[in-house]
């Protein structure tokens, strides 16, 4: 096989953007800056069920935000492109008239962080991702009886970043995901199913194959008669996967030191030293997975590595140079929204092998669902058990369990109650789709528990 | 003249709409049916916070989404690019899909699925953009920080206001013309208080949750700030407030909570397509079945509940769904029993079931699916001051700020902001972290009064999330308040 080349929609879309920027940055005047980002994407989503396919949608867009700055005011304009210079300039234009007369009547921004120019950066990960409709046969055939639902994604996506002090940031990715799960009845005629999720930017029949087939087998142990847990205490395994739904909360304020100081912040305990959590956990955003760009809408870049959390304790929360202004400390490259974008959570000892028989009895847990803060203070969550979670007696899968709900608080979960982390870790792709693909992802372990609440 | 609210540099020309008929007209004897849906919508994010500039944004989304009938299928090709050269290149990737899909699809469509409809809708508002001036705006946001700061401990206090000019326009190969605007409002308020290791947070009637179709007359001075110093004050007091109990007890919920409850627990369950498990990958399957339509007695007798985009003023009116089916207001329950699902045409035809107008996109980028739009819960004929006086042993809560249930929409656990006990028929102490849990049918089953219709509130969401890829939309919940009998209720720590 060749090696992919960049995806000429990207190639295009920088051509684009790098003129159109320069065209408009040769308007400002003395006194205002602008900064422009750009996401584009040329998507293909496809979408399953039941191994049919119930709607097809092809996404072409280029949405281009700039912030202008001028007497200290700021503004933010977003406008979805066409790709045609002519046009799109003519809209800039309008939008920079538009900022101009805006900035006379805004209030100053005490906060407004100068720009500056934080250099250049470019960095494509080219792939070959196979178009949807290329798959359609193929998908349908293969997953037949086993009512396959769910949504392949696929196509370039780009994100750019320019200012008018000559900072130049660039990163497309050209791959795919295949986000979907298995259905089947149980003895009770009750649905049970398993979830998986291909991606890569390269389509391999036989990976595709293998992890088809592991969610059939999973599928067939889910065909035995449930058992219905009482609301209780029990010990539990979380698959990386449903460690991944717990730790995605961590992306709404919980790292953020905006959210900290206005008294928003889950791990506020934690980051003052009223909790701890296991000396096992150490959690940092790590770009090295290549998930995401490493540069910000602001143009700053993350460090590679950025330790968060360091043997059970916050050490440092994100933070992006506005708050760092705002609050008066150094700002660590964080995003708009202060979340992490590339977390990885360091692997522990537990082999695959000895999963089952160190969890003894207790709850083997694949996924979880529909996350919530129950008690923000005491990073308390509650949430649902979804797909394949199962009932473990004495080292053996026994029974699948009816979904029970669950209220646990982080504190208890990944403090006191860690027995372990595993060995293995799984890499976790964003497979967000409001209004455009996300990029971005995690890498995390499984994690044996002493203790998971379940309340009904 | 000073900068005012307006700014629409490039509303739909009449001839990039026959350009957009031109389009139609050289297409249509490659398919059996095509239509284009154009969308158009601006708007601007206006936020202060404790009294400093915080967000101002301004953004033109704009784009098309084409649809395409052949052999059976439907197919969808969205761009950016409106030059004849981009619609084409959407036009053939999605024909090429309609083709590839063939035999693979759900079902076979057919042109008398889309029928030919004109029309038009304009949202009602009493004061438009052009007449309300920016430096108004920042002042009201800012006079708002400061009513919702009552005390040295807030530590945080926003308001924020979202104004969306969305104008649709929605043609097709068989003569369909509708033409939609909508002008709509949304305002956010918040304060959290601070004091040691205690953080509380309070806003007016949860996130983002005052959205309705109207103009910047909602910007109300004298009324929304009193409601801000009074969140601002409740802030305060939830600090040294008493832990919610864990016990059972008669629950007595706020509109501003119901409409959370009537959301989660009714709106996504009546989905067709959740029932036909087309979002079961994602949001998740429904606990309904086909056959529960006409049978499920889904609450008690004192529960009706509509379908109703008819109602001026609620965030999700509109005439027309994207399909161009034309809105009417639909019983779904009616006394307790589950009359008729949340389903398009395309759903409808799929299950051979009674639906809704309500096949409905974010954006131009996206697919119809099928949504909710204004779901209002009918008034009964029990006052607050008399629910309050008939009741034990309740409790009185407030403001969503928590929400999860399961994914076939059964076990929920909704989490508020502020609570007040009820003992003995009158409201006592106020109360933090109130939380309650339950079951659909069986919770619904419990409802034992309702507000009569003065005490009816009506709210609204931009942030209704579903779907592959994934969109949100806009919903409307009107509710009165509720009491429910016997319901598992708790509090925090860790
Ligand atoms: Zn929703």
């Amino acid at each position: 096989m060749s090696t992919p080349k960049t995806n000429p929609f990207c190639e295009t879309a920088n051509g684009h953007f790098s003129q159109l920027c320069e065209d408009f940055f040769s308007l400002l005047k003395e006194g205002e800056d602008a900064t422009c980002n750009l996401q584009s994407e040329q998507q293909d989503y496809l979408r399953f069920n039941g191994s049919k396919v119930r709607q097809s949608t092809f996404v072409q867009q280029h949405d281009l935000q700039i912030q202008f700055q001028s007497r200290n005011r700021r503004l933010d304009v977003n406008a979805q492109l066409s790709g045609h210079r002519d046009e799109d300039l003519l809209l800039l234009k309008q939008l920079l008239a538009r900022a101009r007369e805006e900035v006379q009547v805004l209030p100053e921004d005490p906060y407004l962080v100068p720009m500056s120019n934080s250099g250049e950066s470019h960095r494509d990960h080219v792939g070959r991702p196979p178009e949807a409709r290329e798959l359609v046969d193929y998908l349908a055939e293969c997953t037949r009886d086993t009512e396959f639902t769910g949504l392949y994604a696929t196509g370039p996506m780009v994100r750019g970043n320019r200012n008018s002090r000559g900072q130049k940031h660039w990163f497309s990715s050209d791959s795919f995901f295949l986000d979907y799960s298995l259905y089947t009845l149980n003895s009770e005629r009750e649905n049970k199913a398993v979830k998986a999720c291909y991606s890569s930017n390269q389509w391999q029949q036989s990976e595709f194959l293998q992890d088809l087939n592991e969610a059939k087998l999973q599928l067939k142990m889910l065909q035995k008669k449930s058992k219905v847990l009482a609301p209780g205490i029990y010990r539990a395994f979380l698959t990386p996967s449903a460690l991944d739904e717990l730790v995605q909360m961590l992306s709404w304020g919980a790292l953020s030191l905006g959210s900290y100081k206005r008294g928003q912040c889950a791990l506020a305990k934690l980051y003052e030293g009223k909790e701890q959590l296991s000396s096992k956990v150490h959690l940092s955003e790590n770009f090295d997975l290549g998930m995401g760009p490493q540069f910000t809408p602001l143009g700053e870049l993350t460090p590679m590595q950025l330790p968060l959390i360091q043997g059970g304790k916050l050490t440092t929360l994100l933070s992006n140079l506005r708050s760092a202004k705002e609050y008066g400390t150094e700002s660590n490259g964080a995003d708009l929204g202060e979340n992490p974008r590339s977390l990885e959570l360091k692997p522990g000892t537990l082999t695959r092998a000895e999963t089952l028989k160190k969890l003894e009895t207790g709850v083997y847990l694949s996924n979880l669902h529909y996350a919530n803060w129950s008690d923000l203070q005491n990073a308390r969550i509650t949430g649902m058990t979804r797909y394949a979670c199962f009932w473990v007696d004495k080292g053996e899968i026994v029974a699948p369990i009816k979904d029970m709900r669950f209220d646990e608080s982080l504190f208890r979960l990944l403090g006191a109650h860690l027995e372990e982390l595993t060995a293995e870790s799984r890499i976790i792709p964003s497979t967000g789709t409001y209004q455009i693909r996300q990029l971005g992802g995690k890498k995390l372990p499984g994690l044996l528990a002493s203790e998971f609440r379940f309340t009904l | 003249m000073s900068t005012n609210l307006h700014f629409n540099p490039n509303p739909l020309p009449l001839d990039q709409v026959d350009l957009l008929k031109k389009f139609l007209a050289e297409i249509t004897s490659q398919v059996d049916w095509a239509g284009i849906r154009y969308v158009q919508e601006i708007t601007h994010w206006r936020g202060t916070r404790d009294e400093k500039p915080d967000i101002n944004s301004l953004s033109i989304e704009k784009g098309v989404c084409i649809e395409v009938l052949l052999g059976g299928q439907f197919a969808y090709g969205t761009t950016s690019d409106l030059s004849p050269a981009g619609l084409l290149r959407a036009f053939q990737k999605a024909r090429d899909m309609a083709v590839a899909i063939g035999r693979h699809g759900v079902f076979s469509f057919t042109k008398s699925h889309r029928p030919t409809v004109t029309g038009r809708f304009s949202s009602h508002h009493n004061e438009p953009l052009d007449q309300t001036s920016l430096a108004e705006v920042t002042d009201f946001l800012m006079g708002a920080n400061k009513r919702l700061r009552v005390s040295e401990k807030i530590v945080n206090s926003q308001a924020l206001a979202m104004i969306v000019d969305c104008e649709i326009r929605l043609l097709s190969t068989n003569g369909t013309d509708v033409e939609q605007k909508f002008l709509l409002m949304g305002q956010h308020y918040s304060a959290t208080a601070q004091d040691g290791g205690e953080a509380q947070t309070r806003t007016l009637n949860g996130s983002l949750n005052r959205c309705y179709q109207a103009g910047p007359e909602v910007f109300d001075k004298d009324r929304i700030f009193v409601e801000c110093e009074r969140v601002g004050r409740e802030a305060v007091e939830l600090l040294t407030a008493e832990e919610c109990p864990s016990d059972i007890r008669d629950l007595l919920i706020d509109p501003d909570q119901m409409t959370l409850q009537i959301h989660e627990s009714v709106g996504h369950p009546l989905e067709l397509d959740r029932i036909l498990g087309d979002e079961r990958n994602y949001a998740g399957w429904s606990f309904v079945k086909p056959g529960d339509f006409g049978k499920l007695q889904y609450g008690s007798k004192q529960m009706s509940i509509s379908f109703d985009p008819t109602v001026t003023g609620e965030y999700a009116s509109y005439a027309f769904d994207d399909s161009g089916n034309q809105a009417t207001r639909e019983y779904l329950i009616k006394d307790g029993l589950l009359e008729r699902g949340l389903g398009g045409v395309d759903s409808q035809k799929r299950l051979k079931l009674p639906g809704v107008a309500n096949f409905r996109s974010s954006s131009w980028n996206r697919a119809p699916i099928d949504r909710m739009a204004n779901i209002n819960l009918e008034p009964g004929h029990a006052p607050l001051a008399e629910m309050i006086a008939n009741t034990k042993k309740g409790i009185y809560m407030q403001s969503n700020r928590s929400w999860s249930i399961d994914d076939y929409r059964n076990k929920f656990q909704f989490g508020c902001e502020y609570a007040r006990l009820i003992e003995d028929g009158k409201l006592t102490k106020i109360i933090k972290n109130p939380n309650y849990r339950g079951a659909t049918v069986q919770f619904w089953n419990s409802l034992k009064a309702l507000g009569p219709a003065s005490e009816v509130q009506t709210f609204g969401s931009p942030n209704c999330g579903k779907g592959e890829p994934s969109q949100v939309i806009r919903v409307g919940h009107s509710a009165p308040p509720c009491l429910f009998s016997n319901v598992q209720i708790f509090g925090g720590g860790k």
